[in-house]
């Protein structure tokens, strides 16, 4: 194992690393400098990390109602909520975005149902658009908080929310005191690996998001397959590595919390 | 520490489960302050009377009155109860002080009076300074003791106990069980207790409710329905009881006589028995009712020593009757006359005036097997 992980995760890092400090006269950090001097590239990361964020925000107010669903369902229900969860999983990355071009283009029936409620006068194309791009990251990346969510749901007691029925709570409270907490631990982790798989899906940011809607994964790109600037992409890449790791980071840490631990 | 304890009415509590039967016309009452167990094997849907009490479940027919007022339309959080469930279900992300405060956040008590609160609580179950940990860091006897404070908190006019004892180890449940009953008895609540544990219901309950397949067998205090049971279930379930099957062959005034099918002797009953001569019997005896002897009496029964186990002051013996039907004697250890050695032929005689005598058709078939085990 440490090994394997030595020779194919460690060993391309490193190398990773040594590439962006690398300039023509030796260690540099020109390629640093190069990224932060163009506020066009900050302004691709802020992008890329908000584009992590509303998908997370996303999935997670369409996860949780679904974990609530499984939650209140019987040991059937729940199987079909699980497989019905996997299913977009099953399909290749590639295929769903291709799906989601054809459903958010100008003759989509997302265009032609606007269209027909009379909402717009003309046919409006959600390709493009950061929108319309969230739209798909959300729906690609659900199962990832679905998930751990019902991985938690699946061994907590029903005895806590009948116990905070008796001790007097009404439904909201026991949403927010009893069933989010719960649901917490699983939403962490969900929450990670969303926001890795988002800021990192250069297939689904490319074809939906356009020319007009550039994220890092496109510039490192065309950092190394168009100005075959390999220093700056490097650079590039670890800049994006760092800034979603120190989140993700953030994310664990506060999942490692005494009140989360240990959980059910 | 007043509490407004009211007492409990259930009257014909009946619910099913997807078309079967859980529990079947269940009544019965708890004075204020009373403690009363609901007893039976798992599966007796003694559970289900517990959850109706709750609120959790709408029974389908019965009534339930807490302190005079119907329950009936009342939502599990408005009616004013206390529950400790099974596996306590304290709150594993709040801390002790905030599992306990939580029925007061509920009813909005002003910050100030939930501290106090909390604090004269956790003085009540003796876990002062242990406020501001987490259910996982505290052991099982004081998880349960938490849940007890917090079933508490809200001053209700009930205290339901799911199993309460349960998931304890044995040497802990007396101490836990006898200082249940002193917070018990200092705070005054309606208390009812729902368990399999016979032992647990004896201890700490003045009156047991024994339910067997959705059916309110008896209710009695517990020594009441250790001598004198009404069927053949609370006999077998209570303690332990030889059966034995018998015909009655004569009645009189003030005596009857029995044939035992065991032996084919007779035993005769110094009191007066409502059974038809020819009627097919049960006849039950405890364990301490029955002695062994090395030789054979007029009223003995041949038997063979199977196995002898000693267990405190006592000696157990596991005896078989002469047709395979199997007898359990118990005699005090010290100051015994005759101590049988294991495949021994010896002599038992049952102690007639202590006999039970229930009809044939009361028997079912795992209760057979039940009998058959002892």
């Amino acid at each position: 194992m440490l090994l394997l992980s030595v020779v194919f995760f460690a060993t391309p890092l490193g190398l990773l690393l040594a590439f962006s400090f690398a300039g023509p006269t030796g260690v540099t950090l020109d390629n640093f400098a190069e990224f932060f001097g163009d506020p066009f590239n900050f302004k691709v990361l802020t992008n890329t990390m908000r584009l992590g964020f509303e998908t997370v925000i996303g999935t997670t107010l369409l996860g949780i109602p679904i974990g609530l669903f499984y939650w209140h369902s019987g040991r059937r229900m729940r199987q079909v909520v699980v497989f019905l969860s996997l299913i977009p999983m099953l399909t290749s990355n590639v295929v769903r975005t291709f799906a989601w071009i054809v459903i958010l283009s100008r003759q989509g029936p997302i265009s032609q149902a606007l269209l027909g409620l009379g909402l717009t006068g003309a046919p409006t194309s959600l390709l493009s658009t950061e929108f319309g791009l969230l739209l798909a990251m959300v729906q690609i990346d659900l199962p990832l908080i679905i998930l751990p969510l019902v991985a938690i749901l699946a061994r907590t007691s029903r005895q806590l929310p009948e116990a905070a029925e008796v001790a007097g709570a009404g439904h909201w409270r026991i949403l927010v005191t009893v069933l989010l907490p719960m649901m917490l631990p699983g939403l962490l982790a969900g929450w990670i690996l969303v926001f890795a798989s988002t800021s990192a899906s250069y297939v689904t940011q490319a074809a939906i998001g356009g020319a007009r809607n550039v994220y890092v994964p496109q510039l490192i790109t065309r950092q190394v397959g168009v100005l075959f600037n390999w220093p700056l992409a490097s650079a590039i890449a670890m800049v994006l590595l760092l800034s979603t790791g120190a989140l993700l980071m953030a994310l664990a840490l506060i999942s490692r919390h005494r009140r989360l631990v240990g959980h059910a | 520490m007043a509490t407004q304890s009211g007492a409990l009415l259930v009257d014909g509590l009946t619910h099913s489960y997807g078309g079967e039967l859980a529990i079947q016309d269940v009544s019965f009452d708890i004075a204020p302050g009373e403690i009363v167990a609901l007893l039976g094997p798992s599966g007796c849907g003694k559970s289900t009377v517990l959850r109706a009490i709750a609120g959790l479940i709408q029974p389908a027919q019965g009534q339930i009155m807490l302190a005079g007022k119907h329950l009936g339309g009342v939502a599990a959080r408005e009616r004013g109860i206390g529950m400790v469930f099974q596996n306590y279900a304290l709150f594993p992300h709040l801390t002790v002080e905030e599992n306990v405060a939580y029925p007061l956040a509920c009813q909005h008590v002003p910050k100030a009076a939930r501290k106090e609160r909390v604090r004269e609580l956790l003085a009540l179950i003796q876990l002062d300074g242990f406020g501001r940990r987490l259910p996982r860091e505290l052991s099982g006897g004081q998880q349960q003791r938490v849940a007890v404070a917090r079933a508490l908190a809200a001053s209700p006019a009930l205290l339901l106990l799911d199993e309460p004892f349960g998931a304890l180890d044995r040497a802990l449940r007396f101490d836990l069980q006898v200082e249940m009953l002193r917070l018990q008895k200092s705070v005054g609540i309606t208390t009812l207790i729902v368990t399999h544990d016979q032992e647990e219901a004896q201890s700490l309950a003045s009156r047991l409710v024994l339910m067997n397949k959705g059916h309110v067998e008896q209710i009695d205090t517990p020594s009441t329905v250790y001598d004198r049971p009404k069927t053949l279930f609370v006999n077998s379930f209570i303690g332990q009881a030889n059966q034995l099957r018998a015909t009655v062959v004569e009645t009189k005034a003030e005596s009857a006589v029995l044939k035992l099918d065991a032996s084919g002797s007779s035993l005769t009953l110094a009191r007066r028995l409502d059974y038809a001569v020819g009627v097919r019997i049960v006849l039950t005896c405890r364990p301490e009712q029955v002695s062994v002897h090395a030789a054979a009496t007029a009223t003995s029964l041949p038997a063979r020593l199977i196995v002898s186990v000693p267990l405190g002051p006592t000696l157990v013996h596991d005896l078989e009757l002469a047709d395979g039907t199997q007898v359990r004697a118990s005699q005090m250890r010290s100051g015994a006359a005759f101590v049988p050695s294991l495949g021994d032929q010896v002599h038992v005689t049952i102690d007639a005036d202590h006999c039970h005598v229930f009809p044939v058709h009361s028997i079912s078939p795992s209760e057979l097997n039940k009998g058959a085990k002892l």
